[in-house]
């Protein structure tokens, strides 16, 4: 019943609440076009006839959110999943190198962790570059990649992967570090007083002690490692894709294909996030966390 | 656990003078300045490779915990001089053969590189003057050794230049075409990128304080703005160059979205950062609501709203670089480099990169530096 | 002062070489206002199968002396043995084992897997570690809560899965940093009764830091007094109290002449500084 009254009505109150500005707004970007159309051809529509008429261009500025309801369901539901129209398709080919490139980027980020935590030299050398380089616009890199790994004959998903990986090893990294050297004095100590080894210290205190840092960092790396992925389509003119699909509408004016798109690349992202969430919580559990 | 014969090898302070009497003694015998530079006479590889074995050996010992002579100085000089000999010696051959003693000189100065930095990670260098210098030249150190590399293994092999130019390459193109990268910035970053994060956070900061006023807009608003960060948001990008056109704006209205969430979400949580035990007092008081805002609340949301405008400062330079792939008038960062690429001018392509580089962090720094100054309170900027 | 500060009459009831021996110790930290003199010219001799106690206000070094024996940290003067070896060797040899003023029981782990830990950083067999767990969960009466996690347990059930910790390896040495100081005082008395016992049971040296002066004497066969700036020994009380402790000795007059004694030696201490 809390729940219900402190989150379900209110997000779907500001919800619904939003698909109605996106009506009005709907309306009143799309009616200068409506207007000359109709002035042009002559004709005086009623107001609502008007209204009804700029929700159902073909080419709208901004669809009415059923335009893009419907076009999703079309491209989503009512295709075959092998067809080059098929929303599924694109969702699974930005999906798939999002997925390699994310689980490489986690596995680098893991390691480079461990040696920072581990090696002083390695600390001092790296870390600054580390906290620097998230404030660098990696993803300018990312159409150079893609041309210069196409140059020497590497294509498809490797490269998209590629850019993935790099955008998801910066936060593990971080957080993993953080993670590693979250044991208290207490703990370290008692692991001295055991004598025990470097490899046994990482293995029985650090890594389960930075799991919940691992996750954390594992839900912003996922989100950067789509992104990455979508960018990673664009400047190839790549024919498979969200991101691909999202360039191809901008070049013949497809709105509505557009924020299909869009709305896909969106429930890929959401889902991505809390598969991560929910694997989270129940190692959280399985390794004794307290429910919350 | 060393042998105690191993560990006389390097213990011993005589250990020292030999270092320098090589370094002293291969300056003098190098034809420095002549080409093709590092092929001297035959027995100066008789220096070179105690020089490097002696290199390895304090570095094993080092990880074995075995306590060692001040060597940095030694090193550090080693350095000095023999990089500028790899470097000047590399326009000798490139892509032929590599001259006596190339290789090996190479990996000494790598390795003394690594040795000079581990040198100063260790204790002396944790505290005081020695601690602030080791901070930054450690870093420094490293990155020159990952330059110094670079540009040695990218000439010796021949790597094509599309796959990855050289340093001094990128260097060179910086240096020659500072107008059109200044064009750039200025259509980037001085308009895209200021005009949005402003707009964006400004946006994100007032709805922040009606969400904090109204309980149910706010219980609404977060799960939503918390979900959102985790969209490809940048996907908007080409909606907003049809709707707003080729130039500036368009990318300015993409970095006002994405900038706006994680401003919301994190003033949000930062107005209720203040204790209860202060918001008690405040009540005593009878203060008003807008008085405790601008007393307490804001004050003490001061550290989230920083965190959001850091994480912003990144963010703006993405969307707006990104935006500019979808179509731009012929000055840009973005628009530079989507056609550079397609030119197959990769050290502009670099160039460009290291100047969004650049202007990133002098962002993000700007900030932190206000930061400094408006959060001095808070014990993560006291304790240094 | 220098006669409180004698070094210590050899151990009642020991014959044998002493099990730490610590001549002229002392430990100073440099900070940045200064050295602190943490430890200063400590002797102190404990003999097999002695319970002794420090006590002493805060700053007065008890705790920093139970990490010197535990090579947690390192002395800067004088010498130290444990078993007749360097606090470092003895470490190596894991001849000790160690309570933490707070639980610190790993969260992820059950309490079984908790007393496990030191089991298989040593290397022992599963069939050993088992029976081991089994062994020590029952010294400490926490039989039953194998399969439950930290939080499940009540502070003071989590501060005896902690000794069991430190007892499952069977070293002879057992050092207490105040282990009981987060509990409150009737679950402390039980606490305290059941260690007697297990000292009883196990015959291992324990050495425990503590600043209630009852519990000192409650369970020491020998007291140390401590006092601060620098962190010295003041006094060395050695018990007149038999083996066999019920609670309510502790109204005896034997009892409180000696609780008296250490008393007068904490002010000694105190009057000393200020």
């Amino acid at each position: 019943m809390d729940r219900l009254r402190d989150k379900i009505v209110p997000v779907t109150a500001i919800l619904l609440g939003i698909v109605a500005i996106w009506y009005v707004g709907a309306y009143l970007m799309n009616a200068p076009f409506q207007r000359d159309l109709d002035r042009r051809a002559g004709e005086t529509p009623t107001f609502s006839e008007f209204v009804a008429k700029t929700m159902t261009q073909p080419k709208p500025t901004l669809p009415a959110p059923h335009q893009v309801a419907v076009n999703f369901f079309e491209n989503t539901f009512l295709r075959k999943v092998t067809s080059a129209r098929s929303l599924v398709y694109h969702a699974w080919v930005t999906l798939s190198s999002t997925l390699a490139g994310f689980a490489l980027g986690t596995a680098l980020g893991i390691a480079i962790a461990v040696g920072i935590v581990h090696v002083a030299t390695l600390d001092r050398s790296l870390m600054p570059w580390i906290i620097a380089s998230q404030t660098i616009p990696i993803l300018a890199l990312a159409p150079m990649i893609i041309v210069v790994l196409a140059a020497i004959g590497v294509t498809g998903l490797i490269p998209k992967a590629l850019i993935s990986t790099y955008l998801s090893f910066f936060p593990v990294a971080v957080g993993m570090v953080k993670g590693l050297r979250s044991p208290d004095m207490l703990h370290l100590d008692l692991m001295r007083t055991y004598n025990a080894s470097g490899f046994q210290s990482l293995m029985k205190l650090r890594l389960p002690a930075s799991v919940p840092y691992l996750f954390a960092s594992m839900k912003v790396a996922v989100a950067a490692s789509l992104v990455g992925a979508i960018v990673g389509e664009l400047p190839t003119g790549a024919v498979a894709g969200i991101g691909a699909k999202l360039l191809n509408g901008s070049y013949y004016s497809q709105t509505i294909d557009m924020f299909s798109a869009l709305l896909a690349g969106s429930l890929v992202a959401i889902m991505l996030v809390m598969t991560v969430d929910v694997v989270g919580r129940s190692v959280e559990r399985a390794m004794g966390a307290r429910p919350s | 656990m060393s042998t105690p014969r191993k560990m006389n090898l390097v213990d011993t302070a005589f250990q020292r003078v030999l270092l320098f009497l090589i370094i002293i003694l291969t300056l003098l015998f190098y034809p420095l300045l002549e080409p093709p530079y590092l092929s001297g006479p035959g027995w100066q590889s008789v220096l070179i490779l105690p020089l490097l074995a002696y290199i390895i050996l304090v570095l094993v010992q080092r990880y074995r915990g075995t306590a060692l002579p001040p060597v940095e100085m030694g090193v550090g000089l080693f350095l000095l001089a023999y990089v500028p000999i790899c470097l000047s010696s590399l326009r000798g051959f490139d892509g032929e053969e590599a001259p006596r003693n190339y290789w090996t000189t190479v990996a000494a100065c790598a390795l003394a590189a690594w040795l000079l930095n581990d040198l100063l990670s260790g204790p002396k260098y944790r505290t005081g003057w020695r601690g602030t210098f080791a901070k930054f030249a450690v870093p420094a150190i490293f990155s020159l050794t990952l330059l110094f590399l670079w540009e040695v293994l990218v000439r010796a092999f021949n790597v094509p230049f599309v796959l990855l130019p050289p340093p001094s390459a990128i260097g060179v193109r910086i240096a020659n075409s500072l107008p059109v990268l200044a064009a750039d910035v200025n259509q980037t970053i001085f308009k895209a990128v200021f005009a949005g994060y402003a707009m964006g956070c400004a946006a994100g900061f007032v709805v922040a304080i009606l969400a904090d006023r109204f309980l149910f807009l706010r219980r609404g608003l977060l799960p939503i703005g918390n979900m959102v960060s985790a969209l490809p948001i940048i996907g908007i990008a080409p909606i907003m160059v049809m709707w707003f056109g080729f130039d500036w704006q368009s990318k300015a209205a993409v970095v006002v979205v994405m900038t706006f969430f994680p401003m919301l979400v994190n003033t949000v949580a930062g107005l209720t950062a203040a204790g209860h035990m202060e918001r008690d007092l405040m009540r005593t008081y009878a203060s008003s609501y807008w008085q405790t805002l601008f007393k307490l609340r804001l004050p003490a949301a001061m550290p989230f709203i920083f965190n959001a405008l850091k994480i912003n400062s990144t963010l703006a330079l993405i969307g707006a670089i990104v935006a500019e792939f979808f179509g731009t008038p012929v000055v840009g960062m973005g628009f530079r480099i989507s056609t550079e690429v397609g030119r197959m001018n990769v050290d502009m392509v670099w160039a460009e990169i290291a100047v969004a580089a650049l202007a990133g962090s002098v962002f993000y720094g700007v900030i932190a530096l206000a930061e400094r100054a408006v959060t001095f309170w808070h014990p993560s900027i006291r304790g240094g | 002062m220098n006669a409180l500060a004698s070094p210590t009459q050899p151990a009642t009831a020991t014959v044998t070489a002493p099990v730490i021996e610590a001549t002229g110790l002392g430990l100073t930290f440099e900070t940045g206002d200064g050295p602190v003199h943490a430890l200063s010219n400590v002797d102190l001799a404990i003999g097999k199968g002695e319970f002794v106690s420090f006590i002493g206000p805060s700053g007065c070094g008890k705790t920093t002396f139970l990490r010197v024996i535990a090579d947690l940290e390192q002395p800067t003067a004088g010498r130290i043995t444990v078993n007749g070896m360097s606090p470092e060797e003895a470490r190596r040899q894991r001849a000790y084992g160690y309570v933490f003023q707070a639980a610190g029981l790993f969260p992820w782990r059950t309490i079984e897997r908790n007393v496990a830990l030191p089991l298989e950083i040593m290397g022992y067999s599963k069939a050993e570690v088992a029976q081991r767990i089994a062994r020590t969960l029952d010294l400490v009466n926490l039989t039953g809560f194998e399969k439950k996690f930290p939080w499940q347990l009540s502070g003071g059930m989590q501060q005896r899965a902690s000794i069991a910790r430190a007892l499952a390896f069977d070293a002879d040495l057992l050092l207490m940093d105040e282990p009981f100081g987060a509990l409150d005082e009737i679950v402390r008395d039980h606490l305290n009764e059941q260690l007697l016992q297990l000292w009883d049971r196990t015959n291992k040296t324990i050495c425990f830091v503590t600043h209630s002066i009852p519990e000192a004497v409650y369970l020491s066969t020998k007291i140390v007094v401590m006092s601060p700036r620098p962190g010295r020994v003041t006094d060395v009380i050695d018990s007149t109290l038999p083996k066999e402790r019920p609670l309510d000795i502790r109204e005896t007059p034997e009892f409180l002449a000696i609780a008296a004694r250490v008393r007068d030696g904490l002010r000694a201490g105190h009057s000393y500084e200020d």
